[in-house]
C-alpha cells in the first residue's frame, strides 16, 4: 500500500506491506535513532512523537501514521540538545542505547509539563527501562537542567 | 604525587553527547541494511536427537538463499566462551549438532533477502525429533545416567574436575584448617542453603552481529561484543579457518554485563557469510536473548557459618552446586568467585575454611557471564548468614562485621593468599551506617497501616582483573598536531573506559582530555587485550596506558634530541614541549609532530602490555530501608545507601553512575526477576513482560559515595568498580524482609507470595 506522511518536516511517500511496523519504517528512512528493545511493548526504547505524541513506534502500524506527523529523535536535536547536555555531566548516557526513547519521552514531557516534580517526571517515564544507569543520574540531569533553567528565567525576571 | 588534573574529575564521556543524541553508533545503526537476514531455528525440546530434517520446501520460498543443518557443519568442537586460552570451560559445542541439548538450542540457519521470506521458511521446514529424557534437575545431574555429552570428541583444555560423563563441567574442594574440628567447638552454627536463579543481563540491545568478506577475502565481523580478540579465536576454531582471516570490530556497545563475553551469535552470520560470501546480520529477539542467551549461573550455596557467642566468626564452610545448563561456557570459573569473593570478607577471625563446588551439566539454556561472576551468588549466602548470625546473637549485624572483617594489610588465605593492600571497607561501614542513620533505621518500625519499616546491610567485594592472566594494552601514538590517539583492544560497553583511559593518558602526558581521541577495539589495528571483563580494564589495561605513555616520552625526548642538538638525557618533557633542563631550548609538540613526518628514524608511538600478578579486591557496603505491607507481601525500596571503596575513583562521576545500575540491577535480582521452567524445561519469563526488570519506580532513592584507598598496583591507585556493585541487594534486602515479616527467604526472588507463605507458617 501507499503511505504519505511528514517524517521530520519532510514529506515522505512510499509503499509498503500493510504489515509494516512503524518503528521498521522510521529506520529505513534513515532515522536510526529510534531502538527496539523488545517485542512486548515493555521498554519504551521505540519511542517516537506521532502528532507531537509519544507512542510505541514497535506496536503502531506505519499505515496508521498516513497523513500524520512523525518526529524522531533526529528531528529534535535542537530541543533534545537544551537538556541532555546536563545528563552528560552526569555521565547517566551509559551505553546511550535506551536514550533516544527517554529522551524522546523527555521532550513529551516538557512539552506537557514544564516544570515537573521528580515524582511526575519518574512517573512519566516509568516506561523507558535502562539497564545500564540506575536511572538516578538521568533524574539528576533533568533536574539539573530545570534548576538552571528556572533560575536563568528568575534572573531574567529580576532583572 | 603531584595534583592530579584530569584523573579524579568528573570528566564527560566522550561519546555522550552522540549516544545522548541518537547518533549511529550501534552494529544495526552502522552496517548496510542490504545484506542476507539470519535467524536460527530453535529446538522446542530439552533433549533430543534429530533424526531427519528436511529444508526443500523452506528453500523453495522466494528469497531464501541457503539453510543449515547439522550435516553442513564442520565437526570442530568449541566454547563460546571468552575466555584466555586455553580456555577452562570445555570444548562441547558444534555449530549445529545432531543433539539438541535445551529449548532453544540451534537446530538449523536460515538466511534470506529478507526477514519475512526467512520466517515463511522457519516454518516450512520439518523436523522429526527422537525425543529423549533430559536432566532438569542440577540435584540429580552429576553421576546421572542421562548424559548430557555423551559425545566422544568432548574434550575439557585444561584440569577443573570436568567429566562429560558424570555430567561434570567442573569440580574442586580447597581450604585451609580443619574446619569440622573448629565448627564443632563453635557456640553457634548457622547452617543453610541459599538460591540463586538464572538471572539474565537484559542489556537493552540484543545480541546481534554483521558479517561480510572483505576486499582482501577475510571474514570481517562487527559485533555486539566484549571480547573482539577472543571472538576472532573462537570463530577460527569453530569455521576451522585461519584466525588471520577474521577481522573483528566492535562498535558502540547498547550494554553487555557479561552476556556480551559469551560469542552468542557471531557464529550464525559468519557461517553464512563464510559459505555463501554474502554480508549477512543476526539481531536477537529478545525471546531469543531469554532462552538462548548467557545468564547468570544458577546456584545453591550451602554455608556452614561458625562463631562463638561473643559474635567471633570462626570457620566458614561453603559447598556450591552451579547449574552450567547445556554447555560449560563459564562454567569452571564462576563457581570458584562464589566462595574465593564472599569467605575473605571475614578473613579478620577466621581460623578454618572450605571451599568445595560441583558445576554441573543440565538439560536448560547454558550460563554465562554475568557482571558479580559467582560472587554475587556466594556473598549473597555468606552474607545472609552473617545477618542470620546476628540474628541469633541478638549482636547488631554491623558490629559483628565491624569485629570480624577484613582489613587493611590483612593476607587473605581464602584470596590466594593475596594481600588486602588497599583496603577500606572499615571506612566503607563507618561512613555508611552514618549517611544512613543505621542506628534510627534498623529499629524495625511499624507505621501503623498495617506497613512495617526495616533495614538491612551488606558488604562486598571482587576481584580488579584475573591475576596472572588477563593481558591489557595500549597504544598511544603522537597525532599531526601534537594531539594523541590511544588505542585499545578494551571495549567499552557503556561503561566509559574510552573516556576513563584517555583521562589517563591525559594525565600522563599532561594534556586536556581533548586532546586524545579513543580508537577500539579492533582486532586487526588494536593491541591485544583479553577484553572487557572480570573488572579488568581500569586496573589491567589502565597500567598498560601509564606504561605506554611513559615509553612515549622517551620516544618524544630522543627525537626532540635530534632537533635540539643534545642527549634526550638533558631533555625534559613539559606536556606542551620538551625542552632542555638547562632551559636553552625547546620543541613544541606539535613542532615534534611534524618532524617525525619527516625524515625521521624515530617512531612517536608507544604500545604496552600489561598484566597483574594480583587481583586487588575492591570492597563495598551497601544499606537498604525497605517497606513491608503485611496484608501483601509487597516490598517497596525505599532509601539504598552504599559506600565504595575502589581505590582511586578515575571518574567519580562514571564509577557513580556504574554504582547506582549496579544496584539497580542487583534490586531487580533480588526482588523481581525469576526464571523458571515447565516440566519440559521451557523457560517461563522469555519477554521483558514476565521478566520484570526495575523500573524507575521500583528503586528508592539511592545514594553512593566512594571512600578511596590506594592501591600500589594500580594505575593511580585504581582497583575496580564494574561488577562489585551487584552484590550488596540480594542479603540486603534479606535481612530487611526478615526484619519487616520474620521471614527469612533463603530463595530468590523475594517475592509477595513467598514472604506471605513464610508469614503464615510462622503462624503470623
Ligand atoms: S521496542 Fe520495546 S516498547 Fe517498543
Ligand atoms: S544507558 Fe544502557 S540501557 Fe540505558
Amino acid at each position: 500500500m501507499e503511505i504519505q506522511l511528514k517524517l521530520n518536516g519532510r514529506p515522505v511517500r512510499d509503499s509498503i506491506d500493510a504489515d509494516t511496523l512503524l518503528i521498521d519504517f522510521v529506520r529505513a528512512h534513515g532515522c536510526a535513532s529510534v531502538k527496539r528493545g523488545c517485542e512486548t511493548s515493555n521498554c519504551g526504547l521505540c519511542t517516537v512523537l506521532l502528532d507531537g505524541k509519544p507512542v510505541l513506534s514497535c506496536s503502531v502500524l506505519a499505515a496508521r501514521a498516513d497523513g500524520h506527523e512523525v518526529q524522531t529523535l533526529e528531528g529534535l536535536q535542537a530541543e533534545a540538545e537544551e537538556f541532555v547536555a546536563f545528563i552528560a555531566d552526569q555521565g547517566a548516557e551509559q551505553c546511550g542505547f535506551c536514550n533516544p526513547g527517554y529522551v524522546m519521552n523527555t521532550i513529551a514531557l516538557l512539552r506537557e509539563n514544564p516544570d515537573p516534580t521528580d515524582d511526575e517526571i519518574r512517573a512519566y517515564l516509568a516506561g523507558n527501562l535502562c539497564r545500564c544507569s540506575g536511572y538516578e543520574g538521568q533524574l539528576r540531569g533533568i533536574r539539573a537542567f530545570l534548576s538552571a533553567r528556572n533560575q536563568a528565567k528568575e534572573g531574567q525576571d529580576r532583572g | 604525587m603531584a595534583e592530579l588534573k584530569t584523573v579524579g574529575k568528573p570528566m564527560r564521556k566522550k561519546d555522550a553527547m552522540n549516544l545522548l543524541l541518537g547518533k549511529p553508533a550501534f552494529v544495526e545503526d552502522v552496517t548496510p541494511r542490504d545484506c542476507l537476514v539470519v535467524k536460527v531455528l530453535r529446538s522446542p525440546h530439552a533433549h533430543a536427537l534429530i533424526r531427519s530434517i528436511k529444508t526443500d520446501i523452506a528453500m523453495k520460498v522466494p528469497g531464501m538463499v541457503a539453510i543449515f543443518t547439522y550435516k553442513d557443519v564442520p565437526h570442530n568442537r568449541y566454547t563460546n566462551a571468552g575466555q584466555t586460552y586455553p580456555e577452562p570451560s570445555p570444548h562441547d559445542r558444534l555449530i549445529l549438532d545432531q543433539r539438541v541439548r535445551f529449548v532453544g538450542d540451534a537446530v538449523a540457519i536460515l538466511a534470506g533477502e529478507t526477514e519475512k521470506a526467512v520466517d515463511k521458511a522457519m516454518k516450512l521446514i520439518k523436523v522429526d525429533y527422537e525425543v529423549l529424557p533430559a536432566v532438569l534437575d542440577p540435584h540429580t545431574a552429576k553421576d546421572n545416567p542421562i548424559l548430557v555429552h555423551p559425545e566422544e570428541d568432548w574434550e575439557a583444555l585444561c584440569p577443573v574436575g570436568a567429566d562429560n560423563k558424570r555430567n561434570l563441567v567442573a569440580s574442586e574442594t580447597c581450604g585451609e584448617g580443619d574446619v569440622e574440628d573448629v565448627l564443632a567447638h563453635c557456640d553457634v552454627v548457622v547452617d543453610h542453603v541459599w538460591h540463586t536463579k538464572a538471572c539474565q543481563q537484559a542489556m537493552m540491545e540484543t545480541f546481534r552481529t554483521y558479517t561480510e568478506i572483505d576486499p582482501y577475502g577475510r571474514l570481517h565481523v562487527v559485533s555486539s561484543t566484549q571480547i573482539v580478540f577472543h571472538v576472532r579465536r573462537i570463530l577460527a576454531i569453530a569455521l576451522g579457518i585461519p584466525k588471520s582471516k577474521i577481522h573483528v570490530e566492535k562498535p558502540r556497545i547498547g550494554g553487555g554485563f557479561g552476556a556480551k563475553q559469551t560469542s552468542v551469535s557471531e557464529i550464525y552470520p559468519a557461517f553464512v557469510t563464510w559459505k555463501t560470501g554474502r554480508a549477512a546480520r543476526i539481531v536477537y529477539t529478545r525471546q531469543e536473548c531469554q532462552i538462548a542467551g548467557s545468564p547468570r549461573h544458577e546456584m545453591e550455596v550451602h554455608v556452614r557459618l561458625g562463631a562463638d557467642k561473643n559474635g567471633k566468626i570462626r570457620a566458614l564452610d561453603v559447598y556450591t552446586l552451579s547449574n552450567s545448563g547445556a554447555y560449560s561456557e563459564h562454567g569452571p570459573t564462576t563457581v570458584g568467585l562464589s566462595g574465593h569473593k564472599s569467605i575473605p570478607l571475614y578473613t579478620g577471625s577466621l581460623e578454618a575454611f572450605r571451599f568445595a563446588y560441583d558445576v554441573v551439566y543440565t538439560n536448560v539454556q547454558a550460563a554465562g557471564a554475568y557482571r558479580g561472576y559467582g560472587a554475587t551468588q556466594g556473598i549473597f549466602a555468606v552474607e545472609s548468614a552473617v545477618n542470620e548470625l546476628a540474628d541469633r546473637l541478638g549482636i547488631d549485624p554491623v558490629r559483628l562485621r565491624e569485629q570480624n572483617m577484613v582489613r587493611e594489610g590483612m593476607i587473605m588465605p581464602a584470596y590466594y593468599n593475596e594481600p588486602a593492600n588497599a583496603c577500606a571497607l572499615d571506612r566503607c561501614m563507618a561512613r555508611c551506617k552514618e549517611l544512613f542513620h543505621w542506628d534510627e533505621k534498623f529499629p524495625v518500625r511499624d507505621m501503623g497501616n498495617g506497613k512495617v519499616r526495616a533495614a538491612g546491610v551488606a558488604m562486598a567485594m571482587q576481584g580488579s582483573g584475573i591475576s596472572g592472566v588477563d593481558v591489557g594494552s595500549a597504544t598511544v601514538k603522537l597525532s599531526d598536531d601534537g594531539s594523541y590517539n590511544l588505542i585499545i583492544g578494551a571495549a567499552d560497553m557503556g561503561t566509559g573506559c574510552d573516556t576513563i583511559l584517555a583521562q589517563m593518558v591525559a594525565e600522563c602526558m599532561d594534556c586536556d582530555l581533548d586532546n586524545v581521541e579513543v580508537f577500539g577495539a579492533d582486532s586487526d589495528a588494536s593491541p591485544y587485550d583479553s577484553g572487557s571483563y572480570a573488572s579488568s580494564t581500569t586496573y589491567v589495561t589502565g597500567k598498560a596506558v601509564e606504561k605506554a605513555c611513559e615509553q612515549l616520552k622517551g620516544q618524544l625526548c630522543t627525537l626532540a634530541a635530534e632537533s635540539l642538538g643534545c642527549t634526550s638525557a638533558d631533555l625534559e618533557f613539559t606536556g606542551k614541549a620538551v625542552r632542555r633542563c638547562d632551559g636553552t631550548g625547546e620543541i613544541s609538540l606539535a613542532d615534534l609532530a611534524i618532524k617525525s613526518q619527516c625524515s625521521n628514524n624515530t617512531a612517536v608511538q608507544a604500545t604496552a602490555s600489561h598484566s597483574s600478578p594480583v587481583s586487588p579486591p575492591p570492597f563495598m557496603v551497601g544499606m537498604v530501608e525497605i517497606e513491608l505491607d503485611k496484608e501483601t507481601g509487597s516490598v517497596t525500596v525505599l532509601d539504598y545507601k552504599a559506600v565504595v571503596d575502589c581505590g582511586t575513583p578515575i571518574n567519580p562521576n562514571l564509577a557513580r553512575v556504574q554504582t547506582e545500575g549496579g544496584i539497580v540491577q542487583g534490586i531487580g535480582m533480588a526482588l523481581y526477576e525469576n526464571v523458571t521452567y515447565s516440566d519440559k524445561g521451557r523457560i517461563l519469563e522469555d519477554s521483558l513482560m514476565q521478566y520484570k526488570i526495575p523500573t524507575r519506580l521500583d528503586m528508592g532513592h539511592l545514594q553512593v559515595e566512594f571512600e578511596s584507598s590506594y592501591e600500589p598496583t594500580g594505575p593511580f591507585g585504581a582497583k575496580s568498580i564494574g561488577e562489585i556493585v551487584i552484590n550488596t541487594p540480594s542479603p540486603a534486602l534479606a535481612q530487611a524482609v526478615y526484619r519487616a515479616s520474620g521471614v527469612w527467604v533463603r530463595k530468590l526472588p523475594i517475592t509477595p507470595e513467598k514472604i506471605l507463605l513464610g508469614m503464615r507458617a510462622n503462624g503470623q
